[in-house]
């Protein structure tokens, strides 16, 4: 454990040869994550294809239940997140401490944005008693207008996607705050900033899942 | 890319530019990572991937005990047609915790868990797999979530059987099924995360000068699992929440009842577990390559055949999965397809087979206790094999379906195959991992013992299979007696086999003489280190000039190679480099 040489940067953990094979090491990593990710995300589209394709009237129907406009407003805060996220990376290789913090700052803003625009429309559906499985309990005007037997499947779909979707989103921003407290104390500079690189990978994946959510959920036609 | 073009720039200046010595492994090591850090707490908190591995393997060993204790009790059940000493109940809930513990506790992360954790960082001349951390990680949530399949046992157990299908498994009532569900959730993340650690140990932290074909068919076989855990795990996580929330909240998905569809359940569930069977066998096959080398003093016959038929299981893995559902309302065309892909997937593993028994070929054989389960395994895994085939022909399968002939060709294949491959790794590493020997003719009494035993056990359950009992039964008509009760006799042996084991490893643990750095006189690179190895593996950075299995040269020549003035090494390697290098017998300029 203790075998640093003066050679041997301290970031550099003990079984790497150098700081180098470290990062790749770390980035080749994270993208194999991310492939699990894919998959992992990939059951939750597999079982909305074959309610589609099984039920299309019912997806046409209850998607107009979904409000696009907020949406909407959610994928270009996402967008701009991705952005905020590489340029954290940006300031980082270039060594600006003050504008690694600044768009670290920031995307975990536009995360929080997010999250809370999604908690008002989760509110609105489950005052309607657009709720999940069992709690299924729409009001009379709902009903009249989504008077099909199944319609609590796309919303169990709905659901499940959102909120494994928001789960990733909540665990991004843990990294990202994370990431802020060591950037304040210094740690990241062009020498080292791995960590900075893999969570905005991360993030960039879940920017993209919800870039193929927003369509499929919200703008069926 | 920069990092790989250095380390391509190493492998390629070292051999000629450096100093290269002839590395000599001490016969009697005083540093070892066994010595390193002491005390519980050094173990439970180390980041090193031998004792990691060490580590699975004990809870591995723990849950086959359990598991095998649960078949020994469900064996003892089946003695006579009616009740023998347990309630029907009970029953299902001991076979499905016998099926699942063993499938997700011990078959999945036994061989590349445990020994993989061992020898892959060593195969590779590496100091550690590439995430240490996330490798300890690993190990605690594969604890995790086996706490939580005990609190399911805690909530009125399950009974499902592994496979947890729907509708039943979403509409039981008992709370333990959704605890164990989230066990196996759980589970998957140990997996995922061992998969992910050795792809990336395997394309960045390779020693200098081996090159991709120079890796270790066990590496080789490592990689293929990895891929496949990376890729099917995930699928087996969303479904199994899915089917937790479907029994929490009723979303429909599975659920007839609801609108659901459970052979989409069905889908999902075998997307993962097919190709699961290889993250169970395929490690196997790395094994058996190693060591049938070893004892046959002979260079691998196909190299590149055995290498690349890996990854062939691995890709036609994940086209087959419709074959478990040929009765499960699938369209035709797709059960026709199925069948016909599942046939591919014979001929990489038959590739296999025909390499190695091509390297037995006048190989110069030494009847060690690895080569003797490697033997074993060739003969059960081709019955195993061969009858799986039969299960994938169309029209036998809708007879054969869900008899006790699947059950004995599951056998064959998971406990005559992986089981016995982890067994001929165990005692062909035991020397390397614990630096003591065992008893060699106990150890092939044991052999015998398990080979004896196992066919007992799982022969005559093919016979009552194909006449039609069905499996998972707790009563059957008298005809099948005597199978029952032949098949019960020979799980007896096969525990008296396994305990045999137990006692003459504790045995060498505690009493077991010295094995000296290679006992086995092996080219493998990890046998190039002392016994137990040192925390960083190797004292050196190695410099790999030769292949794995260079036996066409003697001893005296075959070099291993060690860089002494290499730039990127530790400070107290060199010291240690330079002391061994001292010791070395000879120098040269290669």
């Amino acid at each position: 454990m203790a075998n640093h040489s003066a050679t041997h940067p301290k970031h550099v953990h003990h079984h790497f040869v150098d700081s180098n094979q470290q990062f790749e090491s770390a980035k080749l990593g994270m993208w194999v994550f991310l492939v699990n990710e894919i998959l992992f995300f990939g059951g939750l589209f597999c079982a909305y294809i074959v309610f589609r394709a099984w039920y299309p009237e019912l997806f046409t129907q209850a998607a107009l239940e979904l409000n696009t406009f907020w949406g909407a407003v959610n994928t270009v805060v996402l967008i701009g997140s991705s952005l905020t996220v590489a340029m954290a990376i940006r300031s980082a290789q270039n060594n600006q401490k003050r504008g690694l913090e600044i768009n670290l700052l920031i995307t975990i803003l536009l995360a929080c944005v997010f999250l809370v625009i999604k908690y008002f429309e989760y509110e609105h559906k489950l005052h309607l008693g657009i709720a999940p499985g069992s709690f299924w309990n729409p009001t009379p005007e709902i009903a009249a207008v989504l008077d099909h037997p199944k319609a609590n499947i796309f919303f169990g779909i709905y659901y499940m996607m959102t909120a494994v979707h928001g789960l990733h989103v909540i665990i991004g921003i843990v990294l990202m705050v994370w990431l802020y407290l060591r950037a304040r104390k210094g740690h990241f500079n062009s020498e080292y900033y791995t960590p900075v690189e893999i969570t905005g990978l991360y993030w960039h994946l879940v920017d993209l899942i919800w870039i193929f959510l927003f369509p499929l959920l919200y703008l069926i036609e | 890319m920069a990092s790989l073009s250095k380390t391509e720039n190493t492998a390629q200046i070292t051999p000629k530019k450096l100093k290269v010595k002839r590395f000599v492994p001490l016969e009697n090591p005083i540093n070892t990572y066994l010595t390193d850090e002491k005390g519980i707490w050094a173990w439970l908190t180390t980041v090193d991937h031998k004792k990691i591995g060490l580590m699975y393997l004990g809870a591995v060993a723990f849950f086959f005990a359990l598991a095998g204790f649960l078949a020994i009790a469900l064996r003892t059940e089946l003695w006579t047609p009616a009740k023998t000493f347990i309630e029907a109940d009970t029953y299902n809930q001991l076979f499905t915790l016998h099926g699942a513990m063993m499938v997700f506790f011990v078959l999945v992360p036994s061989i590349p868990a445990a020994l993989g954790n061992f020898i892959l960082p060593m195969q590779l001349g590496a100091k550690d797999v590439a995430f240490p951390r996330l490798n300890l990680a690993s190990f605690y949530i594969y604890a995790f979530g086996a706490i939580f399949t005990f609190l399911s046992l805690a909530n009125n157990g399950f009974d499902t059987g592994w496979t947890f299908y729907t509708p039943y498994s979403s509409d039981t009532n008992s709370a333990g099924i959704i605890w164990v569900t989230l066990g196996v959730f759980i589970l998957g993340f140990s997996s995922i995360l061992t998969g992910t650690n050795f792809i990336t140990t395997i394309h960045k932290l390779r020693a200098p000068g081996i090159s991709w074909d120079r890796l270790p068919l066990n590496v080789w076989a490592l990689y293929a699992t990895s891929i496949i855990q990376v890729l099917a795990t995930p699928v087996l996580a969303i479904t199994i929440l899915l089917l937790a929330m479907e029994n929490i909240l009723d979303i429909g998905i599975f659920d007839p009842a609801l609108g659901g569809d459970p052979v989409l359940y069905q889908h999902f569930f075998w997307f993962y577990s097919h190709p699961a069977v290889y993250i169970m066998i395929v490690p196997g096959f790395g094994i058996i390559s190693e060591v049938i080398t070893t004892f046959s003093k002979k260079t691998i016959f196909g190299y590149w055949a055995i290498a690349l038929s890996s990854l062939a299981i691995a890709f036609i893995g994940f086209l087959v999965w419709g074959h478990h559902m040929f009765t499960s309302g699938q369209s035709a065309v797709a059960t026709t397809i199925f069948s016909f892909l599942t046939f591919l997937v014979g001929i990489p593993t038959g590739i296999k087979i025909f390499n190695w028994v091509a390297t037995l070929y006048r190989g110069s054989i030494s009847m060690k206790t690895p080569m003797l389960y490697v033997f074993i395994f060739i003969f059960l895994f081709s019955i195993g094999g061969f009858t799986g085939i039969m299960l994938g022909a169309l029209s036998v399968d809708i007879h054969l379906h869900d008899t006790y002939y699947v059950v004995a060709h599951f056998h064959y294949v998971m406990m005559g195959g992986t089981l016995i491959a982890l067994l001929a790794g165990l005692h062909y590493w035991w020397p390397k991992m614990t630096g003591k020997m065992y008893n060699e003719p106990l150890a092939k009494t044991a052999a015998i013992f398990i080979f004896i035993g196992f066919n007992v056990t799982f022969l005559p359950q093919f016979i009552m299979g194909a006449q039609g009992m069905p499996r998972r039964y707790y009563n059957y008509i008298d005809q099948f007696t005597p199978f029952h009760q032949t098949s019960t006799i020979g799980s007896y042996i096969l525990a008296v086999g396994f305990l045999v084991i137990l006692f003459y490893l504790v045995h060498s643990l505690i009493k077991g003489q010295k094995a000296g750095p290679n006992p086995w006189n092996s080219r493998g690179l990890e046998w190039q280190s002392n016994s137990p190895p040192d925390f960083h593996n190797f004292s050196h950075t190695p410099v790999v000039i030769h292949g794995p299995y260079d036996y066409h040269q003697p001893m005296e020549e075959f070099q291993l190679g060690l860089a002494v003035d290499h730039e990127y090494g530790d400070e107290q390697d060199k010291v240690a480099a330079e002391a061994h290098a001292s010791s070395a017998t000879e120098t040269t300029e290669a």
